[in-house]
């Protein structure tokens, strides 16, 4: 009975457990969905991760190439971040070009490299004008359960911790670069920026991590990326239903909390990959 | 009698906020609207901030394609094309912004199953454009005559190095600033509708822009009622 009446009025059916302040898969209002991180399962990769978060599962997967670094800024090397949404994921999504979907996530994605300063930049540059890293970032998303953002940042931010560059030289008699496979180094991470998305219901009320479900239902939403000094690298709020600046305080104070059970996930098990 | 007609609705409003000397505070460039300039859109506005200046025009209510429509709502599309070049994923980004912006305030409910497209053309960039492109297309939905809950404007605000905010950046403080954060405020209890930035800052800097965003939409605000005021005034 409860299932007929869930087709047949979502917005309503999901009012009653609002009103009760939680949600039909037993969650609070702001409670995440259960997180799982597994670091370096794809060996073909320089460094990958695999994201789930509650339903939703996204895999990143990063390849290390040399490249001309740009002549406006010749020591710099190229972080390229591509989200790839594949009729895979959720039937809403053909296959052909990227939708906008994914465009969107793309552009989210390469702001908050930009943003934060994950990476220094200057850190891939190898010869200055010559020779540079440039590392392709592809995360795909195998499960859209709603929240694709959050899960792209951290599985983005996983994988980079785990990416391993071999030591390069320019031999200077032949000009071309000699690569040292068996010596290899981590990539200076320099911040951690964690997202934290919100969907507004309503017009007034605010739920952490929302499903697929929720997301429809949503009269708008919001993502918040935070760093671990507290400060944001983006406020991203695609138009939707107005918020006071009272309720993006509570948003900003519930990203801080959402920062630290990450972080403390991401340390776990970096901690369990090290002893190799 | 037609042609008479269309050049008294051609209405080139030269009002906002005279600030030559922009000293950091709450000064926002030089706005001028003109509305209705196009023959073939359903309405159409010229925004200029400074030296941005972005075209816009609106279709609409119009036909939808069967797989496009909404059986309840009027479906919103929203074209942005850069000044020069193919539009890429920046402007997929941006496209869904404003459109997610329009669609708060548009009254689709009014309209189903039919289409209401707004095309923006970039005409100069000298920074601030997002929020340009936001009034011109507000500003091109009242020309039309699309009904609408609330008005709403786009403020931007540029953070420097040493925390100092300024409202309306032009490009080279675009580029030399620490942060830029973009809003959209809606008229009547200026409320945040939308919000994208770029560039680390704290939360009480994010609170204090927010703030001034919300003194400054009061001016553009103003300048809307007036400059509508104005056209309609004559007939």
């Amino acid at each position: 009975m409860a299932a007929g009446f869930k087709t047949v009025e979502p917005l309503e059916y999901y009012r009653r457990f609002l009103k009760e302040n939680c949600r039909p898969d037993g969650r609070e209002l702001g409670e995440f969905r259960t997180t799982t991180v597994n670091i370096g399962s794809i060996s073909t990769a320089d460094g990958s991760a695999l994201v789930k978060l509650g339903n939703t599962t996204v895999i990143c997967g990063v390849k290390a190439e040399f490249a001309v670094p740009p002549t406006d800024a010749p020591d710099k090397g190229y972080v390229v971040p591509n989200v790839d949404l594949p009729p895979l994921c959720s039937s809403r999504f053909r296959s052909g070009p990227p939708g906008e979907e994914a465009q969107v996530a793309s552009q989210f994605i390469a702001d908050v490299i930009e943003n934060s300063q994950i990476i220094q930049k200057e850190d891939l540059c190898i010869s200055s004008g010559k020779l540079a890293w440039v590392l392709y970032c592809d995360l795909i998303c195998l499960d859209y359960d709603g929240n694709i953002l959050d899960a792209c940042t951290f599985a983005l931010l996983a994988a980079l911790k785990n990416v391993q560059l071999p030591e390069v030289r320019i031999n200077e008699e032949t000009a071309l670069a000699e690569v040292n496979l068996k010596k290899k180094s981590y990539l200076n991470i320099r911040t951690h920026p964690v997202a934290t998305s919100f969907a507004v219901f309503d017009d007034t009320l605010l739920i952490v991590d929302p499903t697929g479900e929720e997301e429809h239902l949503a009269t708008g939403t919001l993502t918040v990326v935070m760093d671990e000094e507290g400060r944001l690298s983006c406020l991203h709020k695609p138009g939707g239903s107005g918020l006071t600046g009272a309720k993006l305080q509570d948003c900003m104070s519930r990203a801080v909390t959402r920062h630290k059970e990450v972080k403390k996930l991401m340390d776990e098990v970096i901690k369990s990959m090290t002893p190799k | 009698m037609e042609g008479a007609m269309r050049s008294d609705d051609k209405v080139c409003t030269e009002t906002g906020i005279e600030s030559s000397s922009r000293g950091p505070g709450c000064s926002l460039r030089h706005f001028a609207c003109e509305q209705n300039l196009l023959s073939r859109p359903d309405g159409s506005a010229a925004f200029l901030q400074g030296d941005t200046s972005v075209l816009a025009g609106v279709y609409g209510p119009a036909e939808v394609k069967v797989s496009k429509e909404i059986f309840n709502k009027a479906t919103l599309e929203v074209i942005l094309r850069p000044k020069i070049g193919l539009p890429g994923v920046a402007e997929k980004s941006r496209e869904r912004l404003i459109r997610n912006t329009c669609q708060a305030v548009v009254l689709g409910a009014l309209h189903p199953r039919t289409s209401i497209t707004v095309v923006l053309q970039v005409v100069s960039d000298a920074g601030s454009l997002l929020a340009c492109c936001l009034n011109a297309a507000c500003m091109a939905l009242v020309d039309a005559g699309v009904p609408m809950r609330a008005l709403f404007c786009g403020v931007t605000c540029a953070l420097d190095s040493d925390g100092t905010l300024v409202l309306d950046p032009t490009a080279k403080q675009e580029k030399e600033a620490r942060a830029v954060l973009t809003f959209a405020l809606d008229s009547v209890d200026r409320k945040l509708l939308m919000s994208t930035t770029k560039g680390l800052y704290s939360d009480a800097e994010l609170q204090q822009c927010l703030a001034a965003a919300q003194t400054a939409s009061q001016h553009v605000f103003r300048f809307y009622r007036e400059s509508l005021q104005r056209r309609y005034s004559k007939s």
